[in-house]
């Protein structure tokens, strides 16, 4: 049962739609939908991928943030330069809780910031010898890190620097990759862009880097693809696959390393959490070394065990036995968590607006728990990803694509949603309206919620948002009393 | 004192505006008014007539010893040449790298953030490379900055397409604030009826030929002394004509939002003065489209 009829979901359209000058609301009435469980293709009802409209306060990042802060930044033992002015690096830093194992400032270099900080003249002189001089200092400082990747921020595209032949003396000299990516902030519409640019300069300077090297294979290796270990969240997914018998090679890029990602071509299938940010990669893979990919979902009992036995399915029956030994092994723990849980968050409505898979994947883990989600959207979507989430969601719910601070404000007033699950930004607005929130880009730094481990997680604390006595003290006693009074009076 | 006023010299790429720009500011100090030029060019040779020295050190290289364009003083900067003319090279990058046009930015901020434009002073000119190709070119034209345009040009079709362009990036600017062409200088490279054509230019661009500097060596061996034809040879009829310019740029009151013509009318004019005989009208290369209707035509 949707929150809303099909026609009342429409009318609401219309209704948020009706204050936006009418070029805007052109535009905007694309880019939302209402669900239809029929449709093959998601073409038709939504326009997906396109430039914001100025003014609208999207949510969106950009190509450095998709470059630098989802696919390169949590390979561990790389140090990805924020070649540019400061900023974009610091308020960067450490900000995605991409967990790893290592020593910081040793053999890992995640969470801390490199960057050429810019200054006027070096926009005027140009960054080029700063960058050669920066990789040198690396190189003495750190001299465990395994690669160095240059991400560009907006000046290096406006001024040319020649980041490509800094990179290639400076991997000559110190004889690891030197990887120049050209993820300017200004480059497409969102953060897409910067994860299709960062495969992209994985695929030309990392990914056939071993090709032709002996490695020990076994008919059991896959690679992690797409899971950036937020809060531990691939962590708590190699486990169930290793405990189905199979081995896991890499992870991409969540407390992954070079070595891992070189390894990769020797696999026997791409295992793609993250469809949006890592199809391009897996696809090339696919290509050129004829490694099958096969999405899957580690949200919720049901989902994880769809997707074990999808995964077995590609290898032989110790494996399909290893996977049913999997699910028999962790159902009655899932059931102990839906037991306990689900009585307290039965018949909940969500709404959420995320980014690559969540919007879609974490539908299934919210209806074990007897939940339902609304609406969705995605940040930076593109039709692909659509066409997944049709089928995902149910029918006459809610899509929006690249919503806007007013958009979701007033969709939130008209759905009146027990629960909301989206960013930093979106977060306080949602809280001063007095609806329970919880952050499903940082996990509200919590987590892992892959897997059977994340799945206790996810549910509790979806019980402690949800349930936290806090949304009943959202009025003053004074005021309270004065709106009883009121009503009394009338 | 009578009002400060700034000029900006644009012109295609090696027509020669640093040379004219440097005579005819000698020629206004010989005549009594106080006059600053900055170069607005990575190259820094804007200055070097009246310097007598090749590149002075520019804004930009000073400002990256020193950390910061912030850590500058004004007269780390200034130099002054030939009848007290001050002189300042805003700089920039090798070739090839980094912003040029950011550089020129940086350093007209900094002039006027430290008060280089003293009360003083009766000129500033602002000697400006080639072409208005980014916003850092344009940074002289715009609100607050040079008022007069002159483009330097001849005869040439490219200097006269180049000059168009550059009118079009004054209208973009007028429009918005008080930057206005105030003339064409024609630097003759002896072409056909090159005053007639450059005249027909400035009137259908909507301002006036200010001044034709005919060709003579005497320029090109001042300036193998590093000096100005004014300074080097005084007497010279040369050094007059440079006069000249400098009394009719003193005393121009003819400022104007140009009007740029299109590509075919810039055509036409060349073909009306540029080409003497009548018989080889029919004699221009014809693009494919042209070639082609004519095969199906026969």
């Amino acid at each position: 049962m949707a929150a809303l009829t099909r026609e009342e979901t429409a009318n609401l359209i219309a209704e948020v739609l009706e204050v936006y000058p009418e070029k805007a609301k052109k535009d905007r009435a694309k880019h939302l939908m209402i669900n239809d469980k029929e449709l093959e293709s998601s073409k038709k009802c939504i326009t997906s991928n396109r430039k914001s409209l100025p003014g609208v306060m999207t949510m969106r990042g950009c190509a450095y943030a998709g470059s630098k802060g989802v696919v390169w930044g949590p390979i561990k033992d790389i140090i990805s330069i924020s070649h540019g002015p400061i900023g974009c690096g610091q308020y960067a830093r450490a900000g995605r809780r991409n967990y790893y194992v290592g020593t910081t400032g040793v053999d890992a270099f995640c969470e801390m910031n490199f960057t050429s900080d810019f200054q006027e003249k070096d926009i005027v002189f140009g960054g080029d010898k700063k960058l050669a001089k920066l990789i040198d200092e690396i190189e003495m400082l750190f001299p465990l890190n395994k690669g160095i990747s240059v991400q560009s921020e907006c000046p290096i595209g406006l001024i040319g620097d020649d980041i490509e032949a800094v990179s290639k003396k400076a991997a000559a000299q110190i004889n690891k990759p030197v990887v120049p990516v050209r993820c300017e902030g200004f480059r497409g519409v969102s953060q897409s862009l910067g994860h299709h640019i960062a495969n992209d300069s994985v695929r030309d300077w990392i990914i056939s880097n071993r090709d032709g090297q002996a490695f020990e294979t076994t008919p059991y290796d896959v690679a992690i693809l797409g899971d950036y270990n937020i809060g531990g969240d691939a962590w708590a997914s190699r486990i169930l696959l290793e405990e189905m018998g199979l081995r896991v090679v890499a992870q991409w890029s969540g407390d992954g390393t070079l070595a891992e990602m070189e390894n990769t071509p020797k696999v026997k299938l791409n295992l793609l959490h993250c469809y949006r940010s890592m199809n391009y990669i897996s696809r090339h893979m696919e290509e050129k070394y004829g490694i099958p990919w096969l999405e899957y979902n580690f949200f919720g009992p049901t989902k994880i065990k769809e997707s074990l036995r999808k995964i077995a399915s590609f290898f032989d029956d110790n494996i399909k036995a290893g996977a049913e030994r999997v699910i028999e092994k962790y159902t009655p723990m899932m059931d102990a968590v839906i037991a306990k849980y689900r009585p307290r968050l039965e018949g909940k409505k969500v709404m959420l607006y995320v980014g690559g898979l969540r919007p879609r994947h974490v539908v299934g883990a919210y209806e074990d728990l007897g939940m339902e989600v609304v609406g969705t959207g995605y940040e930076f979507a593109h039709n692909d990803d659509y066409d997944r989430t049709i089928k995902d969601m149910g029918d006459a719910t809610l899509i929006y694509d690249d919503v806007t601070g007013y958009e979701f404000e007033e969709f939130v007033k008209a759905m009146k949603p027990d629960l909301i699950g989206s960013g930093i930004k979106e977060k306080y607005v949602f809280h001063k309206m007095g609806i329970p929130f919880r952050q499903l880009h940082s996990w509200d730094y919590s987590g892992p919620y892959h897997g059977c481990d994340g799945f206790a997680i996810f549910a509790k604390d979806m019980d402690l948002t949800l349930n936290n006595p806090c949304w009943n003290l959202m009025k003053a006693p004074w005021q309270k009393d004065a709106s009883e009074a009121e009503k009394k009076a009338a | 004192m009578a009002k400060l006023r700034q000029c900006a010299i644009y012109g295609k790429g090696g027509i020669g505006k640093s040379t004219t720009t440097q005579n005819l500011v000698a020629a206004l100090a010989e005549s009594g008014k106080k006059v600053m030029i900055v170069g607005c060019d990575p190259k820094a040779d804007s200055t070097r007539l009246i310097l007598h020295s090749k590149a002075q050190t520019t804004v930009m290289h000073l400002a990256a010893e020193a950390g910061s364009v912030e850590d500058l003083e004004l007269e780390d900067v200034m130099s002054v040449g030939f009848g007290g003319i001050k002189c300042v090279e805003s700089g920039g990058p090798e070739p090839g790298v980094g912003c040029a046009g950011r550089g020129v930015i940086t350093a007209i901020n900094f002039l006027e953030e430290e008060g280089a434009y003293d009360e003083e002073l009766d000129f500033v000119f602002y000697d400006v490379l080639g072409d208005v190709v980014c916003g850092g070119f344009a940074m002289p034209i715009r609100e607050n900055k040079a008022q007069e345009i002159y483009i330097v040009c001849s005869g040439e079709m490219m200097a006269m397409y180049a000059a168009n362009n550059i009118a079009k990036g004054i209208v973009k600017y007028a429009n918005s604030g008080s930057v206005r062409l105030a003339g064409l200088i024609c630097n003759s490279r002896n072409t056909d009826r090159e005053d007639e054509l450059i005249m027909a230019l400035a009137s259908r661009l909507g301002t006036t030929m200010i001044h034709f500097v005919p060709r003579h060596n005497v320029v090109q061996h001042a300036e193998i002394r590093r000096m100005t034809c004014v300074e080097y040879d005084p007497t010279h009829k040369q050094s007059d004509e440079y006069r000249a310019l400098a009394n009719k740029i003193n005393n121009n009151t003819n400022f104007v939002i140009p009007t740029p013509i299109e590509m075919e009318e810039l055509e036409e004019l060349l073909m009306e003065f540029g080409i003497m005989d009548v018989e080889d009208e029919s004699i221009i290369g014809k693009t494919a489209a042209e070639l082609a209707a004519e095969a199906a035509a026969a």
